[in-house]
């Protein structure tokens, strides 16, 4: 994700038709290419904006949409720079746009994949500008008719207006426009009180094809050439294939080709394929399905068929209690001497199992590989990553990969890994012909880079007025740095403990230290990474002490806060954490809880808050427990992402993100056992259905002005920690183990 | 979007009118969306992959393979069935509707909620949202929540309380419409 770093220029010509194009162009490229003059190679730019002559705008849509509503809400930006009337706007997806430029690889239309909560705050930096530069020159273009100075005219949903009244519409405008020399410096932006799309609530834009059906995701691709592929994987984990009879296989009707295709060996990185296995090519999807239930496959089980939960955990365990093969993450004043001289003393471990993203869309890709182009249609999270791995294992030159893209049925980070690209890249090489990879449920469930196995063990010292004076958190897990080329030159922590996390920087003596756990799960990214676990083990532990110490957990997590002010804050979404805007989402969700309420008939509250990718999020809820079913009475989530660019879209992450916390923490977990994954479908990872999720997620969004950041993430790591501190609260039980539910029956 | 190519390749179902006679004995006329087709493949063959490789009617959509998850819901017979379980020579003299085909002139009552309530996130499980919420209405035209919380579709994103709102949305319009 290079596309920040690079200089860009925006590029304006004029379409065959007379529309006017806005796009971009890198540097380099830039040199060999004016601005006009060269108006057949801009055209093939895919540009942000056209504005046809009947003033229609297209604005084209550069990022992966997966969900989290980008597809929407960046074309927003760029239609409030240029004025358009939003009701007249309608939005393309861009394809993946590569670049040969001297300095190497480029992308054409800056960051266009989706991790991080990234896509917001880089397209408010770059994308804005795309708008403003058309609207200029739609400007200029009209003073130039009416032979005014431009500062005198303004626009208004797609219009330039004059002093008097006039009004030309941009479609009128357009061939006047795409003839001017674009502003050689950047145009300046409009002042937030100038604001109409921005800010205001905006439905998805592809709303009507998705109620209709109309909607393409990747894998409803089809080629007319392209034989259906599903692969039965080695469910032993680094397992290898050792005997295959697929005569019963060939004899399906429609079934054209078996293949075997080679994992990665147990100490090499997990770049291109996941693991070992058996692809059969058919006709349809249903000859593939029928044939790879008739195959027979030995395996060899690979190095890691003793391990399980059970050992994963014991052997956490030890290692904190041994407190072995320590990494220190961070260290401020002296733990050791202060805990030791604390007045009051308390220690707990949370255990947290690894999760699978089951996305709604299992992994699909359908390629077409051919002597010297190749080309890929899929749902994708990393297109760039994508286009690595096809060049990688083709040799086809980056810049003639064709990689469309569609709108993906989830990601959570699971399509942020290319592995299901480069099998079906390995099994169309292998069958020489277009091939469409399907994953069924059990392939992803049993196939996937798992969130991070840990358990988490805090200890705090309290001085005698109740004062937090030591922390420490060592957190033992199976690395997510893990057979991950892109990692290779990050700590072994990394993607496991935040260095500057809350309450880093709030507690004069503090340590955090990381014990690697040896496992061979692969390991990914899973929304808001170590957040979910960090923020439940942290969220959990205060509300500990606070019971323990009868202080109010509010109160407490606001004294801890301090004064608002803005500490260093090293992680991603950094450079700094203003304990402010934690502290002021915190008190949202307790007022709007009815925190100082006292609760009858068993209800428990229980609120948590946590700062990640530029956002603070605090969660309330309210809950009961009848026999051993956990009634859900009242979610509430508070929000600060700064300047809201679409608040229907913000509201939808957070009552997602709160649905998907909640779903998560209370049954979800991938166990292993005899190097194998257990579960098989969603029977045995059974995310919540509507009965169970809260009949209302009550989302309140802090009014904030500050840089805006991504909501992809934010809503979900204390939506867990809040649920289980409210468990508590309703029952005096309390679980240090998630899943929560099964846990809560152990327990009770 | 790039197109797709009309389903040339394989696909053995031609669009016939309704009132059409079969050509072959081999063959099963299927009634999907108003219209019929003939099948001349497997009849074990799920009516999910039917609808998506031969027909290629996307909009019903997998999600597990089991019936459990209803990405894959559509009507037979008016009744929400899931399309991954059912062999297409279950559905003889059964009128089929996909998300393609719920729509007349007009969006369907449930299909203009779930635009205006904005339900959708990816949006993949929403047509068999859709559907099961249309058998729901169908069956109880007036749900109450503890009505709403029967639907067993799985929605990863977590859009389910706007569902909901969606579903309470499209009975009032309904219920207006019969006034």
């Amino acid at each position: 994700m290079s596309g920040l770093t690079r200089r860009r220029f925006l590029v304006v010509s004029a379409a065959a038709s007379g529309a006017l194009l806005v796009g971009w162009r890198s540097a380099s490229a830039q040199q060999r290419l004016p601005y006009l003059g060269a108006r057949e190679e801009a055209q093939g730019l895919g540009p942000f904006i056209r504005i046809d002559k009947d003033g229609t705008v297209i604005i084209g849509a550069r990022a992966t949409e997966i969900g989290q509503g980008v597809k929407t809400s960046l074309p927003m930006l760029i239609a409030e720079e240029l004025d358009a009337d939003w009701n007249r706007v309608r939005v393309e997806q861009l394809p993946y746009g590569y670049i040969d430029t001297e300095q190497g690889p480029g992308d054409k239309y800056g960051d266009q994949g989706a991790g991080g909560s990234d896509n917001i705050p880089s397209a408010w930096k770059d994308l804005r500008q795309a708008g403003a530069t058309a609207r200029a020159l739609l400007v200029q273009a009209a003073a130039e008719q009416w032979d005014l100075p431009p500062e005198q005219l303004r626009t208004e949903a797609g219009y330039v207006i004059a002093p008097d009244g006039r009004r030309l519409g941009y479609g009128e405008l357009v061939g006047a426009a795409a003839a001017l020399d674009p502003p050689k410096d950047p145009v300046p932006l409009k002042k937030p009180q100038q604001f109409r799309i921005v800010g205001r609530p905006t439905r998805t834009v592809d709303a009507r094809e998705i109620v209709t059906g109309r909607t393409q995701y990747g894998i409803d691709a089809y080629l007319a050439d392209a034989l259906v592929a599903v692969m039965l994987r080695c469910p032993h984990l680094d397992g290898t294939v050792d005997k295959v009879d697929d005569s019963e296989t060939r004899r399906v009707p429609g079934v054209r080709d078996v293949v075997v295709i080679a994992g990665p060996a147990p100490d090499a990185p997990i770049d291109g394929v996941l693991a070992s296995g058996v692809a059969v090519l058919a006709d349809d999807t249903w000859a593939a399905l029928q044939g790879r239930d008739k195959l027979k496959v030995e395996w060899k089980p690979g190095p890691w068929s003793a391990e399980s939960n059970a050992a994963l955990a014991a052997r956490a365990n030890e290692l904190l209690d041994q407190d072995q093969g320590a990494i220190a993450v961070r260290r401020d004043g002296d733990f050791a001497k202060a805990f030791r001289q604390a007045a009051i003393r308390l220690e707990a471990r949370y255990e947290m199992p690894f999760l699978a993203h089951a996305t709604m869309e299992p992994p699909a890709a359908l390629v077409s590989i051919e002597q010297d182009k190749a080309l890929l249609i899929g749902s994708l999270q990393s297109p760039g990553g994508a286009s690595r791995v096809i060049n990688a294992l083709t040799g086809i030159p980056r810049k003639d990969i064709e990689i469309r893209l569609t709108r993906a049925g989830g990601g959570f980070g699971r399509r942020l890994k290319n592995d299901y690209v480069a099998e079906a890249v390995r099994i169309a090489q292998a069958a020489g012909k277009p091939i469409k990879l399907l994953w069924t449920r059990e392939d992803d469930l049993q196939h996937d880079f798992y969130r991070p196995f840990g358990v988490h063990a805090l200890r705090a010292g309290l001085d005698r007025k109740k004062k937090l004076v030591a922390w420490s958190h060592r957190c033992a897990a199976t690395p997510r740095n893990y057979r991950d080329s892109g990692m290779k030159d990050r700590p072994l922590y990394a993607g496991c403990l935040e260095a500057d996390d809350f309450p880093a920087g709030l507690v004069a003596n503090l340590e955090k230290t990381f014990f690697p756990v040896a496992s061979g799960m692969p390991r990914g990214w899973w929304r808001a990474p170590l957040h979910t676990f960090h923020a439940f083990a942290v969220q959990s532990f205060l509300d500990e002490i606070a019971v323990a110490t009868k202080q109010d957990a509010v109160q407490l997590r606001l004294e801890l806060l301090g004064p608002p002010r803005r500490i260093p804050y090293s992680g991603h979404g950094g450079p700094t954490f203003d304990t402010g805007r934690l502290a002021g989402v915190l008190t949202l969700a307790a007022d709007k809880i009815g925190w100082q309420d006292k609760r009858r008939d068993g209800h428990g509250l229980g609120i948590a808050c946590h700062f990640t990718f530029g956002g603070y999020a605090a969660h309330a809820f309210e809950v009961s427990v009848e026999g051993s079913e956990l009634v859900i009475h009242r979610a509430v989530c508070a929000v600060d992402v700064g300047r809201v660019i679409n608040p229907l879209g913000l509201e939808a992450q957070m009552i997602g993100g709160t649905i998907d916390g909640v779903s998560t923490a209370l049954n979800l977990a991938i166990t292993v056992k005899d190097g194998r994954v257990t579960q098989r479908n969603f029977p045995d990872y059974p995310l919540l259905r509507m009965a169970q999720a809260p009949r209302n997620v009550e989302v309140y969004i802090v009014d904030s002005t500050a840089e805006p950041s991504g909501a992809g993430e934010i809503g979900i790591p204390s939506a867990a920690p809040a649920l289980a501190n409210a468990v508590y609260a309703a029952t005096t039980v309390r679980v240090r183990k998630l899943p929560l539910l099964p846990e809560l029956k152990r327990l009770l | 979007m790039p197109e797709t190519p009309p389903p040339v390749r394989r696909s053995k179902a031609i669009p016939v009118p309704p009132v059409a006679q079969s050509a072959s004995e081999k063959t099963l006329p299927l009634r999907i969306n108003g219209k019929t087709y003939y099948h001349e493949g497997d009849p074990d063959m799920p009516l999910l992959w039917y609808l998506r490789d031969v027909l290629r009617l996307t909009g019903t959509k997998y999600g597990c393979g089991i019936g459990y998850c209803g990405a894959c819901t559509v009507l037979i017979d008016g009744k929400a069935q899931r399309a991954c379980l059912t062999p297409v020579k279950a559905l003889v003299d059964q009128d089929v509707t996909t998300i393609e085909g719920l729509a007349g002139a007009e969006l369907h009552p449930l299909q203009q909620a779930w635009i205006e309530e904005d339900v959708a996130q990816c949006g993949y499980c929403q047509a068999g949202q859709i559907l099961a919420a249309a058998d729901l209405l169908r069956r109880n035209p007036r749900p109450s929540d503890e009505d709403i919380d029967k639907l067993p579709n799985l929605c990863r994103c977590g859009t389910y309380p706007r569902i909901r709102k969606a579903i309470q949305r499209a009975a009032q319009a309904l219920a207006e419409t019969k006034k």
